[in-house]
């Protein structure tokens, strides 16, 4: 039985890569799922890496056509370099920024959806026959020059090497491009240190580190609120989530009672002197 | 294996991203949408290399790569742009041709 099925798998692929249709329809499968994920997902960045699940599967895909410098490039340059510029300007606009779900144009959802699926249809009918011949073997024009990057290599700096050129000149332009679009005019002088400070002092509100929690009480915890010296409850002493709960504690009378002996310069530390000192 | 398959998947991925770039209102993920599309083309570009047994197709999906990196630097400034002023990424927001 294992002869017969290693016969099958020898006649469905004379001299090819026996497990190309596995890994084809692997990565495939999973190619459509990222791309799906990124039409229907609500957040830009789910959408970001769904997309870069699909860029990893299709970089799979082009190492199984041998296309080995196209399959890490594509890693290198899609998933690593253009995804995470999105990710970065994605944590720059905003990453909750959700999509809004109102139609402009009435009716565009449907149409739109519409659409693609004849767009869908009308690719697959079109590209399922496009190709009658059998898939040529790429080692003879791999070992005309030694390897796959040697034979890209040899195509860019040969047959389209004044593309190439072109190319480092669109590269260029975009950079500084992106430089002028981006690049912010200062409308005011930058602030210092000492500005900022002094703008602080100025606006007259209360700079100084707050009152701890339970100063002048019996507890420390944080929901036992700093008394005044005359007994008054200090609100900068309480943590805002301790308020918005509720759950600040009641001030006992014996709390009370210590915070005059203290205010009056009875406290405990005194008394114990003057006991000592007899 | 039959490299209609390729183009098959190719052209799927195309149209989900076309379906992107038409249902998504925000810019960032409509260009995300455009970038499958350009994955798919590269797809085609690859498997039609294969097909005949030359490299020219490798080479083009590789100088698909670098016109798309290209692309996504200026789109991303110009989104930045946009949102500064606007405060919004959405396609909606931009109607005016101005501020």
């Amino acid at each position: 039985m294992i002869s017969s099925l290693l016969k099958l798998a020898e006649v469905s692929t004379p001299g090819a890569i026996s497990f190309e249709p596995l890994v084809f329809w692997l990565c495939g499968g999973l190619a459509v799922i990222g791309a799906i994920g990124m039409l229907v997902s609500h957040k830009a960045v789910h959408s970001a890496l769904w997309v870069a699940l699909t860029m990893i599967n299709l970089a799979v895909l082009y190492a199984l056509q041998s296309a080995p410098f196209l399959g890490v490039a594509q890693v290198v340059v899609y998933t690593g370099a253009v995804m995470m510029l999105f990710l970065f300007v994605l944590m720059i606009v905003g990453v909750d920024a959700a999509d809004s779900l109102v139609e402009t144009i009435k009716g565009q959802r449907r149409i739109a959806i519409l659409a693609g699926v004849i767009l869908v249809v009308a690719l697959v009918i079109l590209l399922g026959n496009s190709f009658s011949i059998q898939t040529a073997d790429l080692v003879n024009a791999d070992s005309a020059y030694g390897g796959n990057v040697q034979g890209i290599a040899a195509l860019l700096f040969g047959k389209y090497v004044l593309i190439f050129e072109l190319t480092s000149a669109l590269l260029i332009t975009a950079a500084v491009g992106a430089m002028v679009l981006a690049h912010k005019e200062r409308t005011a002088p930058k602030k210092t240190q000492a500005m900022l400070a002094r703008e602080l002092f100025a606006s007259g509100t209360y700079q100084g580190p707050l009152p701890t929690p339970g100063v002048y009480a019996r507890h420390n915890s944080v929901d036992t609120p700093a008394l005044l010296p005359d007994g008054s409850v200090s609100e900068i002493s309480l943590p805002g989530p301790i308020v918005a709960r509720g759950v600040v504690k009641k001030i006992n009378q014996s709390d009370l009672d210590g915070v005059q002996i203290i205010s009056e310069g009875l406290g405990l530390v005194a008394s114990e002197n003057e006991e000592g000192d007899k | 294996m039959n490299p209609n398959a390729y183009l098959v998947l190719s052209g799927i991925i195309f149209s989900i991203g076309a379906i992107g770039v038409l249902l998504r209102r925000n810019a960032i993920v409509a260009f995300m949408s455009v970038e499958l599309m350009l994955n798919a083309a590269n797809l085609a570009f690859v498997t039609g290399s294969r097909v005949w047994g030359t490299l020219d197709g490798q080479t083009a999906a590789f100088f698909v790569m670098v016109v798309a990196a290209a692309e996504v630097v200026v789109g991303l400034a110009i989104i930045i742009t946009i949102f500064r002023t606007r405060n919004s990424a959405s396609v909606d927001e931009a109607s005016l041709l101005r501020w």
